[in-house]
């Protein structure tokens, strides 16, 4: 592998330590940056996320990271929320995010039997044509965590049913998103993820 | 665990050291664990914490999801322990103690890291909440009724229950069959059930007659006895939805 210069969005509340060490793991040292000048050199960026959308996207705001995301050029790989905050909006908050995807998360509703959040392994049920899924199956298990989903559509390379089918897995040119964890999904998750490293900026 | 060594109770009573944390966890993720629990037992008679530095060096080593339990007292604590990349906190007998806790924790971090622990005995016919389990001295009936605790640690904001049978912990001979589902009709979020399995048959019998979410075990996966592999196997044979 080339050198790769991996910087990871580092917006505050996000706990970020087992995704460093799933890129440990891979024998890649991520830096962890807020600074629109150091993103903008990095070889590939991950915007990764915990919490409520409303939250996260002040603290990009505040950064004025909101206006840089949706320049970059390199490969970008949204985490969970961070892959939420690619999109339009999220009913989370009723929060506009960073719209370099046209759609809108949603609550996933719940039942009896299907508590949200959705947590745990599920399937990825269909895989599409994307270099962050080479080498995986459709029924491959990734661990999810989440109470809001996008819908499926154009952007779609994996989904996945919780009740509903949502977006696991999305791209848009550079922009690549999971709704899943990959730091906390074994095997599945350490190929995602070396998958992203490889994709050459 | 006690003192940074993995121990392993019967009938939480006698405790005896089972092997070195990162070997067993290392092993448990190369055999297809889904998740591991790291149960401080002595944290909370003895008014201590966990020892945090194993957390971070578990984090590294491990790609799958882990709680850890024992000891979480307050946001702090808790705070801790998520941000070293456990994925979960477990809270039992402080849960007892201050029920806000649930509530802090919850709105701090989100209800899905937040899992509560329930020791639960049958007693005067009914089921029970036990609190301070680890140390033999101080154990005692709540007098709480289990579905009700269940019910209010829900409410609080708990993301997932894990309920522990007494009087089936560490005797391998099937988990709580009856009280489990007794719970599981009362429970909307994730229920694990835990204490009791000695043979793979007993897996297959909790996600079938109980329709819990997940089945926790120790011994019988210390001792090599149940290989998690096979298990799996068997399980997917059985029509039980298991991660390949």
């Amino acid at each position: 592998m080339n050198r790769r210069d991996v910087v990871i969005i580092e917006s505050g509340g996000a706990n970020i330590a087992s995704l460093q060490y799933a890129l440990e793991r891979l024998d890649v040292r991520a830096s962890l940056s807020a600074d629109a000048g150091r993103i903008r050199q990095a070889s590939h960026v991950i915007l990764p996320g915990v919490g409520a959308a409303g939250d996260a996207m002040r603290r990009l705001r505040a950064a004025a990271l909101d206006e840089l995301i949706p320049t970059l050029r390199q490969p970008l790989l949204g985490i969970c929320l961070g892959m939420q905050l690619l999109f339009e909006s999220s009913a989370e908050d009723h929060t506009a995010c960073l719209g370099i995807i046209p759609a809108r998360a949603e609550r996933l509703p719940a039942a009896a039997d299907r508590p949200v959040p959705h947590i745990g392994w599920n399937t990825l049920d269909t895989l599409g044509d994307s270099a962050l899924l080479e080498g995986l199956r459709a029924g491959d298990h990734a661990y999810f965590v989440h109470s809001y989903a996008l819908p499926v559509g154009a952007w779609t390379s994996a989904k996945t049913s919780y009740g509903q089918t949502f977006s696991a897995c999305v791209q848009q040119a550079n922009f690549f998103g999971v709704q899943f964890h990959p730091e906390r999904s074994a095997r599945v998750g350490a190929r995602l993820l070396r998958n992203f490293i490889e994709i050459n900026p | 665990m006690r003192d940074g060594r993995v121990v392993k109770g019967v009938r939480f009573r006698e405790h005896r050291i089972v092997g070195d944390i990162l070997e067993l966890a290392g092993r448990y993720r190369d055999e297809g664990a889904d998740e591991l629990v790291f149960y401080d037992i002595t944290a909370s008679p003895e008014e201590r914490s966990v020892d945090r530095s194993w957390v971070t060096r578990v984090a590294r080593l491990l790609d799958i999801p882990f709680c850890v339990a024992g000891g979480i007292r307050s946001v702090a604590d808790a705070e801790t322990v998520l941000a070293a990349g456990a994925e979960k906190v477990s809270v039992n007998s402080p849960a007892l103690a201050n029920p806000d806790l649930i509530d802090e924790l919850s709105h701090r971090f989100g209800s899905q890291c937040v899992v509560v622990g329930i020791d639960s005995e049958t007693v005067a016919g009914e089921y029970r909440v036990q609190q301070y389990t680890g140390d033999p001295g101080r154990s005692r009936d709540t007098t709480r009724r289990t579905l009700d605790w269940v019910g209010e640690a829900v409410r609080r904001g708990a993301g997932e229950i894990v309920l522990n049978c007494m009087s089936s912990d560490g005797v391998r001979r099937g988990y709580d069959i009856a009280q489990l589902r007794a719970i599981r009709a009362g429970c909307t979020v994730p229920l694990v059930a835990s204490g009791g399995a000695g043979a793979a048959e007993h897996f297959v019998e909790v996600f079938r007659d109980a329709r819990v979410d997940a089945a926790l075990a120790a011994s019988v996966f210390h001792s090599g006895e149940i290989a998690i592999a096979a298990l799996k196997k068997q399980l997917a044979a059985d029509g039980i939805e298991v991660r390949r």
